[in-house]
């Protein structure tokens, strides 16, 4: 041994750089994001092309996290996550014929990881610097305002309800729910998912009902007054 | 060299109609967009439909599914219900499929229903 304390020193750089590796792995939320959550979120476009793709999708895409949700909300939920999307990712692996009519299987559905206040603080963090679409968002500007009419759009002249449940247990099961979109979804992003969900998702099948864009605003007002209402009794 | 260029040629060629085209398969779009609220079994009976006010139509019926031609079921895919003065809860299409995706889930739904018009 002719140098033992290069061989030392290289010791001790190892170890440092081990140690503040781990720190970094609980503080930043960029390293937890690509190491326990890519296997089933999309960190980067473009969204599924085709229908092979689609399928295979485990979890939503937060490539566009920071033009989509809140991130008051995106930190609580990573800490005490509840389902959104009543038949799972996508509803077809979920379901099976039931009495009346198909039902979900809920024995195929698996909960969400949960993380500390601390990781979840980092992740919100990090999530809200993954903006891609961001010209999607920036043509649309809510108006806020009572939406007389709102409830009605959604239930009837659009039909949108067959898709998605407006309280707990009430509406369709192939969406999200939408008593916490408002919760959850930035104005901006819901105005335009609504107006053109292919442009967000080019396969999802969610259809475009091409409403104009004051009604696009009465369904937002009528998404955001409905998720001021307090379902814990409903559920 | 020579006698692996008519491989080469048909490697070629068996990858062209793959790349050439994203078309989906009938079936596929049908179990991806249309299984939502008429059924696994196409029968109508869709996971979505407790909560509806109209249901959805049965694409096993054959009776009433000759009762319309090709061309208002390539309308009422593409349109939606209210096209043909049917229900909203039957969605537009346009913007989800090709033309020629629309002509292709037409004939799907002929396959269900095991019929033509005016049988
Ligand atoms: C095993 C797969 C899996 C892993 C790993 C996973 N997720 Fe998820 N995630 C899902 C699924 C499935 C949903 C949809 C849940 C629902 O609709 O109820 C989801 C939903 C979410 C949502 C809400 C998105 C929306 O649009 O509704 C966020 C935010 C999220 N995950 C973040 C994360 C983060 C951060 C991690 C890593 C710490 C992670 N996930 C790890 C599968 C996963
Ligand atoms: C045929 C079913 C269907 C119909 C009809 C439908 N949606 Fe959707 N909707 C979906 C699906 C599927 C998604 C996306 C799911 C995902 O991202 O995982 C979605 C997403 C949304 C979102 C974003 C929700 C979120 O949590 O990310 C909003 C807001 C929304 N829809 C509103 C509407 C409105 C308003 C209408 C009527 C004009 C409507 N939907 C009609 C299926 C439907
Ligand atoms: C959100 C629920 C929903 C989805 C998704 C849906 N349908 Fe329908 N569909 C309906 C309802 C409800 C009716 C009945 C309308 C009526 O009788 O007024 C209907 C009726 C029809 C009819 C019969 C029209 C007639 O009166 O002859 C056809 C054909 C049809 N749908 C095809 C499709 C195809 C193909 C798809 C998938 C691309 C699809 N539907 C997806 C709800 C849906």
């Amino acid at each position: 041994m002719r140098y033992p304390h290069m061989i030392i020193a290289l010791c001790a750089l190892f170890i440092v750089s081990m140690s503040s590796a781990k720190i970094a792995s609980a503080a930043d939320g960029t390293e937890i994001l690509k190491q326990r959550c890519a296997s089933c979120h999309a960190l980067k476009g473009p969204a599924a092309k085709t229908l092979a793709q689609l399928w295979q999708r485990k979890g939503p895409d937060l490539f566009y996290a920071g033009n989509k949700y809140n991130k008051t909300w995106v930190e609580a939920w990573l800490q005490n996550p509840k389902r959104i999307r009543p038949a799972g990712m996508f509803y077809r692996q979920h379901i099976k014929p039931g009495p009346k009519h198909d039902i979900v299987d809920k024995s195929t559905l698996k909960p969400h990881i949960i993380l500390t206040k601390t990781e979840a603080k980092a992740v919100a963090n990090a999530l809200m610097k993954l903006k891609a679409n961001s010209e999607l968002t920036a043509k649309e500007k809510l108006v806020p305002g009572p939406s007389p009419i709102g409830e009605m759009m959604f239930d009837k002249i659009y039909g949108c309800m067959a898709c998605h449940q407006i309280e707990p247990g009430y509406g369709g099961m192939s969406g999200p729910e939408v008593f916490t979109a408002a919760k959850r979804l930035q104005p901006a992003f819901m105005l335009s998912y609504i107006k053109n969900p292919q442009a967000w998702d080019p396969k999802i099948w969610m259809p475009n009902k091409h409403a104009p864009v004051d009604n696009i605003q009465q369904l937002v007002n009528y998404l955001i007054e409905l998720s001021k209402e307090d379902f814990s009794d409903v559920k | 060299m020579l006698n692996k260029a008519p491989l080469c040629i048909t490697i070629m060629l068996l990858l062209i109609p793959v790349t050439a085209t994203s078309q989906e398969q009938a079936r596929d779009n049908y179990e991806t967009y249309c299984i939502q609220c008429h059924g696994i079994q196409g029968n109508g009976m869709g996971v979505n439909i407790r909560d509806m006010s109209v249901q959805p139509r049965d694409h096993t019926d054959a009776k009433a599914m000759s009762g319309r031609s090709d061309d208002e079921l390539f309308k009422v895919i593409k349109e939606g219900g209210l096209s043909i003065n049917k229900s909203v809860l039957m969605p537009p299409w346009g913007s989800t499929f090709t033309d020629n995706e629309i002509h292709d889930l037409v004939k799907y739904l002929r396959k269900l229903c095991k019929c033509k018009h005016g049988d």
